[in-house]
């Protein structure tokens, strides 16, 4: 069990990477996660059916996530559309795509194909336990986002993007353009969620266009747990552990409230009801600790 | 330089509300100048940078930099060439990152990519500008820049903006937000910045006679009109009592004095 959860805490924790480099890093709370989400899993899938390599299907997931972001990206800036509507438009119209993407059918399973994980799994088994085969392959595979993306964040253009969340008339004195930097920051950010949401179908085995409902409030949750369990800090590579931490927390107590909740009467429909309540919750410890925890949507 | 041709702003146009708030301005920024604007509130001082800056586009007329045509340039293009600091200390510098990365930052103009351009060159390039400063921000380098003073972070400001040797700088009541001790300090630094890298320069102040000690010409603005540019010998024979003067001889009223007389040393 513990490296179930672990396993999903990580495959999720790519997400929440993404999710923190929107809301905390950019400042932008982009919604568009709930579309692109699910639209990675739906690319891996369809291309994993018609008989392509895994890890050329894990790109093209990401290469569909960076664009989903651009198009947020694009209509908030171009459109002046505040960046919370411009995600949700781009997130209601990825439901149909990610419908049309599998098929016109609302789940598609995947339980035949060799996927990433069957790969990974066959190589590997008899080197180590296969029950923890799974779990060290994506603690590599988190370690190593994690590592670029902390590469990418000490780069001048990295540096920039965490100025512009903090203070965007700055970046337009040093000539850049906030409307480019949001682009990018944003695509960089809906591109390792459709990743996340790519790995998530093949642990589970499917992908359903349902896969992404919700998940921006898992993100922010893991996020906002990650920030209040380790110390505060300006170290981007701190602040990328946190939110891996703060993933695998926040999976790990989903999961208990998914195999042990029917101690307590409760169903899988009532975990919404357990995150929401959870974020609530961690707001009001963070006030109480007077942290400075920023909630950037309800600004 | 920079040369503004008949502009004006209209706020609201074909509104009830319909401000003038620039009134067919002409004005010729010649290179080395350092030009001290006064005004009262509503004066259209801040408009005006913020015209040539390129934050607002003009209603009518042209804005000219080195004989080119920006009017329509947005205001990150501008910023290549244009320095510019806010009332607002804070406006200049990213707080929750460390003074090494603002000034890796603000070093040079442009967009920026995947190069890592903060190295031990660079930290000790800083650390010698730092210096200038004579603040001991140069033993900081790591420190958050929410941990400085607002005095602090608009010396930066203005040492890294120097740094990025602009044609033109903008300096928007820069001043006004600091202590006394610490505005002294900013004033001094600019003074001395401005003669020693030889900048071109433009300064909004509510203080009369920091209008008259510093630089070489002068404008003084109301109603969304320059009502008076003077320069040179001219303008070193100024006082206070003279521009009041001069101001109640143009407009036949008297100045609004709120704030300009209590700034007067």
């Amino acid at each position: 069990m513990i490296e179930g959860i672990f396993v999903e805490g990580l495959i999720y924790g790519i997400m929440v990477l993404g999710v923190f480099i929107s809301f905390r890093i950019l400042d932008f709370p982009d919604l568009t996660v709930d579309g692109s989400f699910p639209l990675g899993a739906a690319l891996m899938v369809q291309c994993l059916l018609m008989g392509m390599n895994g890890w050329v299907a894990l790109l093209i997931a990401f290469a569909g996530g960076v664009l989903a972001g651009v198009i947020t990206a694009l209509i908030h800036n171009h459109l002046r559309v505040p960046n919370l509507l411009a995600g949700i438009l781009t997130m209601t119209m990825l439901y149909s795509v990610n419908i049309r993407i599998l098929g016109n059918r609302a789940n598609v399973p995947v339980l035949n194909q060799p996927t990433i994980l069957t790969q990974v799994t066959e190589k590997f088994t008899g080197v180590i336990p296969d029950e923890y085969i799974l779990l060290v392959f994506f603690l590599i595979v988190a370690l190593v986002v994690k590592v670029l993306l902390d590469l990418f964040f000490r780069t001048d253009l990295g540096m920039t993007l965490g100025a512009m969340g903090n203070n965007e008339q700055m970046v337009i004195s040093q000539g850049v353009n906030p409307k480019t930097l949001k682009t990018i920051g944003v695509g960089l950010s809906n591109g390792l969620v459709a990743v996340s949401g790519a790995f998530a179908a093949q642990y589970l085995g499917f992908a359903d266009v349902g896969l992404g409902q919700g998940i921006i409030v898992s993100g922010l949750a893991s996020v906002m747990i990650g920030e209040f369990l380790v110390m505060k800090s300006n170290r981007i590579g701190v602040l990328t552990f946190c939110a891996l931490a703060g993933s695998v927390c926040f999976y790990a107590v989903m999961y208990v409230g998914r195999f042990y909740g029917y101690l307590i009467h409760m169903t899988p429909s009532d975990l919404n009801l357990i995150k929401g309540v959870l974020i609530i919750i961690l707001l009001i410890m963070t006030q109480a600790k007077k942290l400075k925890v920023p909630f950037k949507v309800a600004k | 330089m920079i040369e503004l041709k008949n502009v004006s702003i209209v706020f609201g146009q074909g509104t009830v509300n319909e401000n003038k708030a620039l009134n067919n301005i002409n004005l010729k920024v010649k290179e080395g100048d350092f030009i001290t604007i006064i005004g009262s509130n509503g004066a259209g001082k801040s408009t005006l940078f913020n015209t040539i800056a390129g934050t607002y586009t003009p209603t009518e007329g042209q804005i000219l930099a080195n004989g080119k045509n920006v009017t329509r340039d947005p205001e990150y293009k501008r910023a290549k060439y244009i320095g510019r600091i806010f009332q607002n200390p804070l406006l200049g510098t990213a707080g929750n990152m460390s003074l090494e990365d603002n000034m890796t930052i603000t070093h040079k103009k442009g967009m920026k990519w995947l190069r890592r351009s903060l190295n031990n060159k660079s930290r000790e390039f800083f650390k010698q500008e730092l210096v200038q400063l004579r603040m001991g921000l140069e033993h900081r380098m790591k420190e958050n820049l929410v941990m400085f003073s607002g005095g602090q972070r608009q010396a930066l400001t203005l040492l890294m903006m120097v740094l990025s040797k602009p044609s033109l700088i903008l300096l928007d009541e820069h001043t006004a937000a600091l202590d006394p001790k610490n505005a002294e300090i900013v004033l001094e630094l600019t003074n001395k910045f401005i003669s020693d890298y030889n900048l071109t320069a433009m300064m909004i102040t509510h203080n009369m006679s920091h209008a008259i000690e510093f630089g070489n010409r002068l404008l003084m603005m109301d109603g969304g009109e320059i009502i008076f540019d003077i320069e040179g010998e001219e303008k070193k024979a100024l006082t206070v009592e003279k521009l009041i003067q001069k101001f109640h001889e143009l407009r036949h009223k008297t100045f609004e004095n709120d704030r300009t007389l209590l700034a007067e040393d």
